[in-house]
């Protein structure tokens, strides 16, 4: 598969978007001071997020998990309704009422984080029968952790999808931890992508920092899934640089871990390789990250001025 | 408009054929659908008459209902089948955390038309995973609709208004009711979601009721009326949302109100009725309101067992005597004398 040169730039823009995003929203949170809840964040899992929804078109649906963020921005969502939810206002895309865990963005086919570990999968067999009964042509990808393969969800749903021949894109950021249990505990195998074998479909097991070969790989599960071959999985071995949340002490991790792993960070390296590639030099690069700094900036700018909530918000939208 | 005669059943599978040729975003899915029109047939003829739009699924009430949330996100109408409404307990998060919650959590971004259909209800010596009641969970879950219908031309005029209605709906069927037969009007014709009906009015006392126990309500009616007691049979028909208005102008009449339900009684309907009739109906009562629900056991399999655990048209009689006979007395007890 030839990427082409504008392909590289979008890849490497998204994946720039992305962490700029989570970065700043890092250290807002961290100021302690307008964001309120808890916060996971999706640093060092970017390649995954941007490799897969660089493949799908805005009618394609994503459904993605508590570490959401990620996903969000590289499927096509503003980031300024995004940053708002964070800060809880009544211009985040969901009024304030989902935050970090729980938000979507139904128009740009986001259709929700879920706090509730493994949840996605369901929701996205439902989504992919939609597609599939009004011949949309349209897939469903769904992001999760390997933690959420000891769920029931995974099984069922993968299952489920299968036995209905339905367009699901399994997409498993192996990022070494279910929360702050190390993956060796919980899956008594090495690769997740030989699971799927066990109901029919094809598994691959990918290098999950490497941006042009999550984008190939997954090219290939939206071509078997859009040809009406049902679902296909797409496992990538990757890392979370911060731990399950923001303010865990990591202390379940080995010295030189984290060390190691940062080594390999998808955006780091992909910005070498197109720097030696020529694909972009050190002006294009910088361009890329002022824009993408000035679109988080402007973002913040907006959740700031956006007002709180007023109480009668919160008895619209129980029923339709 | 003519009448006839038919079953539950059949008025579902009216109900479930006239909406699936009106809108073809309908669809059923669930388990053993195909083969037979489901285990109590209730589906029957409409996996021929609309092919591909009656699906067999894997056993998996987690994701029949998980892929149904999903399905209703992107713009579908999920009827989901839960085989027995017992099994709401398999699919706990995809109810409470999904399907109740994801408009509000959305910011109202999206709509979500379902119904999750369930047969409910005991009597069948069907022992206790297969015979609950379970509405009250569902009812105390903001973001739900509950419907729990009695007579044949209710369920078919519900589950028509359940199908087009914008938000997730339980549709509660009474597993004794399939064979219940009723007058049906043969024109086509929806119930909306939220009125009670007075299925026998009276004037001495009010019974709230619904789902199977109208039937037993409607008995002891008769019964109270050979003693010259008239007693006003009010069926809810919709839990969620609650005609509460029907209920006040029934107890300003009555002054006395019985309320009787299958689900067993500690922390069933029947106190969330009585709190709010004392809350604000209490100067139009001259008695306590009284709940008649099943003993706080699971449904044992013995039929033995099992009649003495439901409430019968006897409990119903000695909850109006309890009702009726006594009085208010207001006691003025010294302040001193309470402390001890």
């Amino acid at each position: 598969m030839k990427i082409t040169k504008e392909t590289k730039i979008d890849l490497f823009t998204r994946m720039v978007k992305v962490r700029t995003f989570e970065d700043q929203t890092e250290k807002i949170f961290m100021a302690g001071k307008e964001m309120p809840g808890f916060l996971h964040l999706s640093q060092g899992e970017d390649a995954m997020a941007v490799g897969t929804c660089a493949n799908l078109e805005i009618n394609d649906a994503i459904y993605t998990t508590h570490r959401g963020h990620g996903c969000i921005i590289a499927k096509g969502a503003d980031l300024k309704p995004m940053m708002a939810e964070l800060f809880g206002r009544i211009d985040g895309c969901c009024k304030g009422r989902a935050g970090s865990m729980h938000f979507a963005d139904v128009k740009t086919g986001c259709m929700g984080s879920n706090g509730v570990v493994g949840e996605g999968m369901r929701l996205a067999v439902g989504t992919a029968f939609a597609q599939k009964y009004n011949k949309t042509n349209n897939v469903t990808a769904v992001f999760f952790g390997e933690g959420a393969t000891g769920t029931g969800s995974f099984h069922e749903s993968f299952n489920m999808a299968a036995t209905l021949k339905l367009p699901v894109i399994f997409v498993c950021s192996i990022n070494l931890y279910a929360q702050m249990t190390h993956k060796s505990v919980h899956i008594a195998i090495e690769n997740v992508a030989e699971r799927a074998a066990g109901y029919g479909a094809p598994g691959v097991t990918i290098d999950g920092n490497d941006v042009e070969l999550v984008y190939e790989e997954v090219a290939k599960a939206v071509k078997h899934c859009r040809a009406g071959k049902g679902p296909y999985l797409v496992e990538g071995k990757t890392y979370r640089h911060y731990g399950h949340y923001i303010g865990d002490p990591c202390n379940y991790r080995p010295a030189g871990e984290l060390e190691e792993w940062m080594k390999k960070d998808p955006v780091v390296l992909y910005e070498k390789k197109l720097l030696k590639e020529g694909v972009l030099d050190a002006k294009g690069v910088q361009q890329v990250k002022d824009e993408c700094k000035r679109l988080v900036d402007e973002a913040v700018e907006y959740a700031r001025k956006s007002p709180q909530p007023e109480i009668e918000e919160l008895y619209k939208d129980i029923f339709a | 408009m003519a009448v006839r005669e038919i079953t539950c059943s059949q008025a579902i599978a009216e109900a479930l054929a006239e909406e699936m040729e009106r809108d073809d975003t309908v669809f059923i899915l669930g388990e053993d659908l195909t083969s037979n029109g489901g285990i109590f047939c209730q589906f029957k003829g409409l996996p021929e008459k609309f092919p591909g739009r009656v699906i067999d699924t894997p056993i998996s009430e987690t994701s029949i209902v998980g892929s149904g949330v999903g399905a209703a996100l992107t713009g579908m109408r999920p009827i989901v089948d839960m085989h027995f409404a017992d099994f709401v307990t398999t699919a706990m998060d995809e109810i409470v955390n999904q399907m109740a919650k994801i408009r509000y959590m959305f910011g109202g971004q999206a709509k979500l038309p379902m119904v999750l259909w369930a047969p409910d209800g005991a009597g069948i010596s069907a022992a206790a995973q297969h015979s609950q009641s379970l509405e009250s969970w569902l009812v105390h879950t903001p973001g739900l609709k509950v419907v729990v219908p009695s007579e044949p031309a209710d369920v078919k005029g519900l589950l028509k208004a359940a199908v087009r209605d914008d938000d997730p709906v339980i549709f509660f069927q009474h597993k004794r009711l399939f064979k219940q037969t009723g007058p049906v009007p043969e024109e086509p014709y929806v119930i909306p979601l939220g009125k009670a009906d007075v299925k026998r009015a009276g004037s001495d006392i009010t019974l709230i009721t619904y789902s199977r126990m109208t039937y037993e309500c409607l008995e002891a009616a008769r019964k109270l009326a050979e003693q010259g007691i008239q007693a006003e049979v009010l069926d809810l028909r919709t839990l969620k949302p609650l005609d509460f208005d029907l209920i006040a102008r029934s107890v300003k009449k009555t002054n006395h109100v019985v309320v009787v339900h299958e689900a067993c009684l500690t922390g069933g309907f029947g106190a969330e009725i009585a709190a709010r009739i004392g809350e604000e109906l209490f100067e139009h009562l001259a008695g306590p309101v009284v709940r008649v629900g099943a003993k706080d056991v699971p449904v044992p399999f013995s039929p033995v067992l099992e009649q003495y655990v439901l409430p019968q048209v006897e409990d119903i009689l000695e909850g109006v005597d309890k009702a009726l006979k006594r009085q208010r007395q207001v006691l003025f007890i010294p302040r001193a004398a309470n402390v001890r």
